[in-house]
């Protein structure tokens, strides 16, 4: 027997920052990915005002069907507004899955859409698979990345899911790849907002916060005293980076609560973190779940901190972190 | 006089992280807790809005028995009074249920709240959901991870960084907001307010039926997601000892890992030409 019915994924074109922020384009990739298992088309959702640009770029990265809502109404992201019309499209076409980016606006936003069509929702994930019925495994961190869990929605559909930017690769473009293009009018009887975007600009500072930090060069009591722990700046700021402190040393003042990484402080999920002096208990560690490469420096080479390390380096923290800084000043070319 | 709901959760202190291999959740039954931190950035926000005008604030949790002690928390920092919302049948509720389960009781408990706080996200599974979803099962305006927030008059003006924007909203009461670990720095309870606060009885235990929830009706509105399993992270790491003087070292390591950090900070790192 044929199944009629076409299955399909979509995916919800979060095109702000487009040029940073790839995320609709990754996930556009993985659908692909995905569709080729179960059988379904890809479909990139666009909600706003002059979208022609994304109408090209999601069916030129991989997309099979764009739905495109123009209007000026809806020119600036607004949550109300956008889950009333996804609310429509999604009961009017029935889709199996919807992929929406974590991004500051998905996280918001996916929520509420997810809790207006009565189905489940899985958060910031780092992993997605579906099996041959249908049913999308949703891979997403818990307990800062030290743990991962598998979300399923088996009972309730579309199956939704936020996932987290940098997740999957983007498919190159292809400007010759057509897809059919639906482009829809705004619905009659939209609720009025309730939330007035009074006003927004762009931020300029950049921001730079320990959490989105590429290099972090966390100390803890192994440092010594106050002056020596100071001196991680030195090597933090030649790198671009951020120090960050166990809960000892924010207790002792040598640094400020904001740098306390672990449970009651920041997660973290530099590309390099440096840890001096640390031994490695729980309440730090578990801050640490995502980063990528972990250098440790400790007297100690049995401490917890240097058995979790790619590199474990033995000998006095701030005899290494002079050295360090000092070859590194030579070597670095800007 | 300003109705302030705060929403609060303990989470476990992760010391152990004991969990169920069968059901693939959290023991959290034998994890000890603690409030969750951006849950007291919001308890905070709330008592500086109390400070600032008259306001009575209700602080509501969902948990197991021990997940009182963060009401008592709450009502040592200057919370007026406690719901604890605690039943067998809550147990393993994804955000879905949770904010359902909440709505129930703040409709049932405290119908004519003006403004709800949640903390932005919980560091135990982080879904950051549970906020708006409470929003739209209450039909409520939201903004969630705002850093700042002012009332005038029955108006909420909220600013919040949100992709790189910054922006500032305003909605009506009644509306809800989920606080940004950036600012509203909690204070921290004496040990006298803690005390005290155990000493009084303003926390009221509620379990599912006492707020209209039973079995038949968590088949209905109850979780919607499902963990299948929970695994640690594989540590695919291969912990390289690097021993010797601190010049020899950090040449070993340099020569072995330059190219990595030249990635990760964008910069050309080139190996020192002239020998000292």
């Amino acid at each position: 027997m044929m199944n009629s019915r076409q299955k399909s994924i979509w995916v919800f074109g979060d095109y702000r920052n487009y040029f940073q922020n790839r995320v609709t384009l990754q996930l556009i990739s993985r659908a692909v990915d995905l569709s080729r298992i179960i059988s379904a088309e890809v479909c990139a959702v666009i909600l706003g005002h002059e979208i022609d640009e994304y109408i090209m770029e999601y069916t030129a990265h991989g997309a099979d069907r764009i739905i495109a809502v123009d209007d000026p109404v809806l020119k600036n992201y607004n949550t109300e507004l956008y889950v009333t019309l996804m609310e429509a499209l999604v009961k009017e076409r029935d889709p199996d899955i919807v992929l929406i980016g974590a991004t500051d606006f998905g996280r918001e936003f996916a929520p509420r859409m997810a809790k207006r069509l009565k189905t489940g929702l899985s958060a910031d994930c780092v992993g997605l698979d579906v099996e041959a019925d249908g049913l999308l495994i949703q891979t997403a961190p818990s307990f800062g990345g030290n743990m991962l869990a598998e979300i399923v929605t088996s009972r309730h559909r579309p199956q939704m899911a936020t996932i987290r930017p940098g997740t999957f690769k983007e498919i190159p473009h292809n400007y010759e790849r057509r897809s059919l293009v639906e482009k829809l009018p705004l619905m009659k009887n939209l609720p009025r907002p309730r939330i007035r975007l009074v006003e927004y600009e762009r931020s300029v500072e950049k921001e730079h916060t320990i959490e989105n930090a590429a290099v972090i060069v966390c100390g803890g009591r192994g440092m010594g005293n106050k002056k020596k722990f100071k001196k991680l700046n030195d090597l933090a700021k030649l790198l671009n980076g951020d120090v960050g402190a166990t809960r000892p040393v924010v207790y002792a003042g040598w640094a400020d609560h904001d740098a306390l990484v672990g449970q009651a402080g920041k997660h973290i999920k530099p590309k390099i973190l440096f840890s001096f002096g640390i031994s490695g208990a729980i309440q730090h560690t578990a801050g640490l779940g995502e980063a990528d490469f972990i250098i440790a420096v400790n007297k100690n080479p049995q401490a917890t901190m240097m058995k979790m390390a790619d590199v474990a380096i033995v000998g006095d923290t701030s005899d290494v972190l002079h050295t360090l800084i000092k070859e590194l000043r030579k070597r670095i070319r800007d | 006089m300003l109705k302030l709901i705060v929403c609060l959760k303990q989470v476990p202190i992760v010391t152990e992280l004991p969990w169920d291999e069968q059901a693939g959740t959290l023991r959290r039954d034998l994890a000890s807790g603690m409030m969750n931190l951006a849950c007291l950035h919001a308890l905070e926000a709330a008592l500086q809005i109390k400070e600032q005008y008259s306001a009575d604030i209700l602080a509501i949790t969902m948990g197991p028995p021990a997940a009182e002690e963060v009401l008592r928390e709450a009502i040592a920092l200057g919370a007026d009074r406690g719901i604890h919302l605690c039943d067998r049948i809550f147990a393993g509720s994804d955000t879905y249920a949770t904010s359902w389960m909440l709505a129930r009781t703040i409709k049932q408990e405290c119908p004519d709240y003006d403004l709800i706080l949640c903390g932005s996200y919980t560091s135990d599974s982080e879904t950051a959901q549970v906020g708006p979803q409470l929003a739209e099962e209450l039909d409520l305006p939201a903004a969630a991870y705002i850093e700042k927030l002012e009332i005038h008059g029955r108006t909420l003006r909220v600013r919040r960084l949100v992709d790189n924007f910054r922006e500032t909203l305003e909605m009506e009461f009644p509306a809800l907001v989920t606080v940004s670990l950036e600012n509203y720095k909690p204070r921290y309870a004496g040990l006298s307010g803690l005390e005290a606060a155990f000493d009084t009885g303003n926390i009221d235990r509620l379990n599912a039926a006492d707020v209209g929830i039973n079995k038949s009706a968590i088949e209905t509105d109850g979780s919607r997601t499902k963990v299948r399993k929970v695994f640690l992270r594989k540590a695919n790491k291969e912990n390289i000892l690097l021993t010797g003087t601190a010049a020899n070292v950090v040449g070993d390591f340099l020569s072995k890992y330059e190219s990595k950090i030249s990635w990760a900070i964008g910069k050309d790192i080139e190996e020192d030409r002239n020998d000292e």
